[in-house]
């Protein structure tokens, strides 16, 4: 099984009733790499999915390549792909075996090889004791690892994968998040993982396409798009976002709380975005910044501050010092003046 | 004690119901079952609709007519409902309304409308003579009743069937799309096992319906002969009210077999049977 590479061109998409659910949209997806698509519901990510996989046409003028060869005209029986559903979409007529061997039956494979695969793939996902389930016997995490192991068995070219964890409970979105992580890397297979969940892209994606109202609104590394996000949509997305605003003057940013050092700030910076991360507590006398403590939680390793400075939205600052913080307090806030961006 | 109490309450409360159940169900077919015993041929005459070959003739068109009938408006109710419910376009509401409109329709009114369409005088028959120099006519056949039947039994199982498809997940199907079925599959392996249970209880009403309609065949009447038609002859015509009351009990019998059977196969949902 070769990974392949994927590209759209000028892939749009405009529903009968005339909402355009995609601006026409250039994207490459290299040979065995894991592109997450993010973004809020109604953002298109499920509509370019379901382009890639052959369930909705893009526009007049769009196109889909596998490995440089024009898939478009293609329905999604012919493109052999793998799809994974939010929903799980087993048949619910057959059991787990014959669920996982479909494909394979299509394909009017010989019963013995089918046995094999099947049996490979049990093992794989580890369910190899539910074989003769029915579906409506499982529970959501075993039905997900079937439906897995459904879309991977006829070895398909790429894997499209729709909100496969939203489904499930925290806890055991954690556990099938790693195991689709570890299996997209052993086998080395094209994926794309849509998604809602900026943590679940950050942990899988190679690369992450935010997309907003049918747009992009970045597309990088997760490191790049946690660092350096292109636009405030992208910023408050990802992640927790500190923004203060204030005026750029010599030697710093004024703000309601203090003039904060930040000399790389551009003439035209109305607001000084930077991550919790990147902002401390500091001694209220001699801190650049003060403001007041709007709420606090204690979550054990550390305590979560939410500290107002003047009006903008309260400041998000975490700190292990394990004293008591009353609401009202003032404290002093120290920003490494590196990672502050203006956006 | 306070437990008997209580039972003999539920008794009590269940007593108006169980009169009403001995006096309209349960006298009148034990009733029909000893009459049906009471000819000239004793109980011998529940042996006849084997033994005598023109009822059992009658007995197994009549069956084979409900088959023929449920089979088609299935086929028929299936691919319309699933459509319509499907595809929103204009004059949908309408088309399914106007698909369940013969469900008030006597038998009777049934029976002229399929006259009026493939008897002597019917439209079928004047297009074939303008085409073919022949008049085709098969009102009065077992075609025609067949039609008559198809006609009044898809209003019967069409909202069933839609309310069913309205269920199906539409993620079923492209997942086995995405495994590689083609649409003829898709049907094969996830619309029909979807509809399965709406396809056994509609079906069930359906047969039921068939082998015990009357008017129809009756506004046809020359060259039929179902068992509902045969109970109507003996019982007026022959005055023989013993062969009339055994045949509708076995009629009653048959029918209520065939349809435990296909509750068998639904696991319970039919809700039709007997």
């Amino acid at each position: 099984m070769q990974p392949v590479s994927i590209r759209l061109s000028r892939c749009g998409k405009t529903f009968p009733d005339g909402t355009r659910a995609l601006e026409p949209l250039d994207l490459d997806i290299g040979a065995g790499e894991t592109m997450v698509f993010l973004g809020p519901s109604g953002c298109g990510k499920t509509t370019t999915l379901r382009i890639i996989a052959g369930l909705e046409a893009p526009d007049e003028g769009g196109s889909v390549t596998f490995d440089g060869v024009d898939v478009t005209p293609l329905p999604i029986e012919k493109r052999n792909v793998g799809m994974v559903f939010q929903s799980y979409a087993l048949f619910p007529n057959m059991s787990v075996a014959e669920n996982i061997g479909y494909g394979l039956r299509i394909r009017k494979r010989p019963a013995t090889a089918i046995r094999q695969r099947v049996g490979e793939l049990l093992e794989m996902m580890r369910i190899s004791p539910l074989a003769d389930r029915r579906i409506d016997q499982l529970s959501g995490g075993q039905r997900q690892r079937v439906a897995l192991a459904r879309a991977l068995a006829a070895e398909p070219r790429a894997l499209l994968l729709d909100e496969p964890l939203t489904a499930l409970d925290a806890k055991l979105r954690d556990v099938l998040r790693l195991e689709i992580d570890g299996l997209l890397r052993r086998l080395g297979i094209t994926a794309i993982y849509v998604t809602h969940d900026q943590a679940e892209a950050m942990a899988l994606g190679d690369r992450i396409l935010v997309m907003d109202h049918g747009k992009v609104a970045q597309i990088g590394s997760p490191r790049d798009i946690y660092q350096r996000p292109a636009s405030r949509y992208v910023a408050e997305f990802i992640g927790t976002m500190n923004r203060l605003s204030g005026q750029p003057e010599s030697g710093g940013f004024r703000t309601a709380g203090g003039l904060l050092p930040w000399a790389a700030a551009p003439h035209a910076a109305r607001e000084a975005w930077f991550r919790p991360e990147d902002t401390a507590l500091a001694d209220a006398a001699s801190a650049p910044l003060s403001g007041s403590i709007d709420a606090a939680f204690f979550l054990g390793d550390r305590t979560r501050l939410f500290v107002s400075i003047g009006n903008d939205k309260p400041l998000v600052v975490e700190t292990a010092e394990r004293r008591e913080f009353r609401i009202g307090e003032t404290v002093g806030l120290q920003v490494d003046a590196s990672r502050i961006l203006a956006l | 004690m306070a437990l008997r109490r209580e039972n003999s309450l539920l008794i009590a409360l269940l007593l108006p119901a169980g009169i009403f159940f001995c006096a309209f169900f349960l006298l009148p077919l034990v009733r029909l079952f000893l009459i049906g015993g009471e000819g000239k041929l004793g109980y011998a005459a529940y042996a006849a609709i084997v033994t005598d070959r023109n009822y059992f003739r009658s007995l197994v068109s009549t069956l084979v007519l409900a088959a023929g009938t449920t089979v088609i408006t299935l086929i028929i109710s299936g691919i319309a409902g699933v459509f319509l419910q499907r595809h929103s376009f204009r004059g949908n509401a309408v088309l399914v309304s106007m698909l369940t409109f013969p469900l008030a329709f006597p038998g009777v009114v049934i029976g002229f409308m399929v006259i009026m369409l493939a008897g002597r005088q019917g439209l079928i028959g004047d297009i074939t003579l303008a085409l073919t120099g022949e008049k085709l006519v098969f009102a009065y056949s077992m075609a025609g009743l067949l039609m008559g039947y198809v006609y009044f039994s898809i209003p019967r199982t069409i909202l069933t069937v839609m309310a069913a498809a309205e269920k199906l997940d539409p993620k079923l199907e492209e997942a086995a799309r995405s495994l590689g079925a083609s649409p003829w599959r898709v049907v094969l392996d996830v619309i029909i096992p979807g509809l399965k249970p709406a396809f056994l209880a509609a079906g069930a009403i359906c047969f039921a319906t068939a082998v015990g309609a009357f008017g129809t065949a009756f506004t046809l009447a020359t060259r039929i002969n179902v068992l509902p038609m045969v109970i109507y002859t003996e019982f007026t015509l022959q005055a023989n009210m013993a062969m009339a009351a055994a045949l509708s009990f076995v009629l009653g019998a048959v029918t209520w077999i065939v349809l435990a059977i296909a509750r068998q196969f639904a696991g319970g949902t039919v809700a039709a049977a007997g």
